[in-house]
């Protein structure tokens, strides 16, 4: 069988070995994390555990974690709570934007990163409480945003932060303390964690209102029973990502951008002048539609994405690209390839195979047309 | 499995153990299909697609439902908020009334009390001393502002089961919609959506021997019920709950329901066997030994009892090696009585000493045997110790006595 070269690590890393590991060995501690009794305890003592390690790896402490059933639910659990004002960046996730169809919009530049001082201008209008949500770095571009910029600006105007930081987390330095944030959403299956597990990570002081009541689990933030499983594998995958090395996927992410381009000059990486997550490049094939590409390519074995891989396979227009200004017609030729902890070089040279022959065959620029 | 007799697990209501035929079907989902959107090429692999929807099936399958039916979640807690919650803020401006009960597991009440906050009215209904809630009064209670009738299947702390079938036809007859927690009920009694007339049903993986993190709302289409999202995004699960399903949970949650629904005869007889043992056991050799809930409308795994003449505390410490629960395990930590024993009448004392027993698909008559000896040791003993046994054995009414202001 052809060797299939996975490209989408920011729809879903793969599961790391060790999570595994620890997932497989936990399955066979039973009871409730809530019950008083020796099992009870022993699953309890497994889940702070892990609690523990991810409050560590963020520099926060145990009690600032909430975990949540998803990276979805940790921003919609930010994003829900008594604000009288929300202002949002034009490029967030879904996850974010659709919480509070009420938020205001604040734009971005050209290259993706958010309008310092049209956010001044929304904070000085806004009505408190206020709560402003900035990604740190967006998951079809990964473009990096001055989070820090933002939080200064936001606490000169008495208004709260909340970063979704999904994308992030493990690919970039994250400190709570540094950082300034109120609230920072996280995810366990971006960094070779299991699916169905998140986090909010909250400022102790601040309060939230929860988007699931009931028994009280998670300091009353977030009721329900624990998915310890997940849990476990969550902070298998943080432990384990600390020894990746994030500067040798910088730079096959560079040599894939420079090689396309060396193929096709007309070739665009939107965002590519911002500061960005060494993994992702979002790539445009001039006058190949990225459903096509996405096609030719899953042909030729390799998986990328045509944006966000969320409800289905169905490729809309991107509404990063628009925010960033890019012409509709011009953004659906838009691929976007995340790179791995794994990726090895030779895997960047055959896909800079497949895109070539998908380029020579589709694309009108192409002098073998 | 748990097979050190030290400790015996007598909690399956709480949680149960993951059956190791569910974990064997997810871990190729951990590991091979985990993720990998290419599985399809894979030649004995199902895509990670496909396997939720087999898993989707699985789940309609035990309750009789279409699986288009089932919305994934992440437990039983979320599949009430969503379905509490959604319902009474969609139908908002037309209805604002919803009737549920006291006995209710405390998500279900929690959410409730979220709407009245928000200007929904609530009834709670009370029960009947053993535990079952006076179908009359639901039928009074219902009017033309009514919404949502939210009923458990079967309760967390006593285990007896409601008539859902009959609360079912109340609501079709009245135009509302019914909404039961069923996460004590699936795998342990017969259900189905379409005869009982059931709109909204929440379901929990864990408590029927799947794994922690992993549950279902099953929302009927007709008629159409609809909800407002608790969680929004990417619009999976039709919009009704955005968030990456966990795959692996999916298949095991579903395997769970498949082999609930193929051994549920089999299994209640065995667990009905081991928990008359139980309860015989304890009978005959204790007296003043109360059965909260009505001892036959109950599912077979639970028993509820109350030790009059001891301590709460002390017959807890007296039994470390039995994993019980006094309480529903959510609200364990606080040493308040049980709401739902209140509910019932249970004098507080009384309250203070229940324990409530689970017996599941694991419990062998060998710690059965064991944890009869133990409970009744420990009662004894503490008895022993007792100046109100003392004087209960005397024949003096605990009740007629003045006792001293301090």
């Amino acid at each position: 069988m052809r060797k299939l070269l996975y490209l989408d690590y920011n729809a879903s890393a793969p599961l790391r070995p060790g999570a595994k590991r620890a997932m497989i060995e936990a399955m066979d501690v039973i009871g409730n994390p809530s019950s008083t009794h020796h099992f009870g305890r022993t699953v309890r003592h497994h889940l702070e555990l892990a609690r523990k390690i991810i409050a560590d790896f963020f520099e926060a402490t145990p009690k600032q974690i909430i975990f949540t059933s998803s990276g979805t639910e940790a921003n919609n659990l930010a994003l829900k709570g008594d604000f009288a004002s929300v202002i949002v960046s034009a490029v967030e996730h879904p996850s974010v934007l659709k919480a509070r169809p009420d938020a205001t919009i604040c734009p971005v530049d050209s290259s993706g990163q958010i309008d310092l001082s049209r956010l001044t201008n929304l904070l000085t209008q806004s009505q408190k409480p206020t709560l402003v949500s900035v990604m740190l770095a967006n998951n079809e571009t990964g473009v990096i945003q001055p989070i820090k910029e933002v939080v200064a600006l936001a606490k000169h105007h008495g208004a709260l932060v909340h970063c979704d930081a999904i994308q992030a987390v493990g690919k970039i330095p994250i400190h709570w303390s540094q950082l300034g944030v109120d609230f920072l959403s996280i995810s366990a299956h971006k960094i070779g964690g299991p699916q169905g597990v998140g986090a909010l990570i909250i400022s102790p002081e601040i309060p939230l209102r929860p988007l699931l009541v009931g028994g009280g689990q998670e300091r009353s933030y977030r009721s329900g029973t624990e998915n310890v499983l997940g849990i476990i594998g969550f902070a298998s995958a943080i432990e384990a990502g600390q020894a990746d090395n994030w500067t040798q996927v910088d730079h096959l992410r560079n040599t894939l951008e420079r090689s396309i381009q060396k193929i096709c000059p007309q070739a665009t990486v939107f965002g590519g002048k911002a500061n960005r997550l060494p993994n992702t490049t979002c790539i445009s094939m001039p006058g190949v539609t990225n459903d096509i590409q996405i096609m030719n390519l899953d042909l030729a074995g390799c998986a990328v994405s045509a944006g966000p891989a969320c409800s289905s396979g169905k490729v809309t227009p991107s509404t990063v690209l628009k925010a960033m200004g890019i012409p509709e017609k011009e953004a659906a030729t838009a691929i976007r390839i995340s790179l791995g902890w794994a990726t090895q070089a030779d895997e960047i040279d055959d896909f800079l195979g497949a895109w070539h022959t998908v380029y020579k065959s589709c694309s009108p620029l192409s002098e073998h047309k | 499995m748990n097979t050190n007799l030290d400790q015996i697990y007598l909690d399956y209501q709480s949680s149960t153990p993951c059956d190791p035929r569910v974990v064997e079907k997810m871990i190729p989902y951990f590991t091979e299909h985990f993720g990998n959107p290419h599985s399809r090429n894979h030649p004995h692999g199902w895509t990670a697609e496909e396997a939720v929807e087999i898993a989707r099936k699985q789940v309609a399958q035990i309750i009789n439902a279409d699986p288009r039916e089932i919305v994934f979640t992440s437990g039983a807690t979320e599949s009430n908020n969503l379905a509490i919650k959604g319902v009474a803020t969609f139908y908002r401006d037309k209805k604002d009334h919803i009737i549920t009960c006291v006995t209710e597991h405390k998500c279900v009440l929690d959410s409730c009390r979220h709407l009245e906050q928000a200007g929904v009215k609530v009834t709670y209904l009370p029960v009947h001393q053993n535990g079952i809630i006076d179908l009359d009064l639901l039928e009074k209670t219902i009017t033309d502002r009514t919404v949502l009738v939210s009923i458990m299947a079967v309760n967390n702390e006593i285990g007896v089961i409601q008539p859902i079938a009959e609360i079912g036809k109340i609501c079709r007859d009245k135009g509302v919609f019914f909404h039961t927690d069923a996460a004590q009920a699936v795998g342990k009694i017969p259900l189905d959506v379409n005869a009982m007339n059931i709109d909204l049903m929440s379901i929990s993986a864990h408590k029927m021997y799947g794994p922690k993190g992993m549950g279902a709302l099953y929302v009927r289409r007709k008629p159409r019920v609809r909800l407002h999202a608790l969680i929004n995004g990417g619009g999976q699960e039709r919009g009704m709950r955005s968030g990456t399903l966990p795959t692996p949970l999916c298949v095991g949650f579903g395997e769970a329901c498949a082999i609930a629904q193929r051994e549920m005869v089999t299994e209640s007889a065995h667990i009905k066997k081991l928990k008359d043992r139980f309860y015989q056991g304890i009978m005959n050799r204790l007296t003043h030994v109360y059965c909260n809930g009505d001892l036959n409308l109950r599912v077979p795994g639970n028993l509820n009892l109350s030790f009059a003449y001891v301590e709460g505390e002390g017959l807890m410490m007296g039994i470390k090696e039995l994993s019980v629960s006094s309480g529903s395990a959510c609200t364990s930590t606080s040493l308040e009585p049980s709401y739902v024993l209140r509910a019932l009448g249970v004098e507080e004392e009384l309250a203070h000493t229940s324990l409530r027993i689970g017996i599941g698909r694991f419990t062998t008559e060998q710690e059965i045997d064991m944890a009869i000896n133990r409970l009744v040791e420990a009662v004894e003993r503490l008895r022993v110790m007792s100046p109100l046994w003392e004087m209960a054995q005397e024949g003096i009414d605990l009740k007629s006595i003045q006792w001293a202001n301090h």
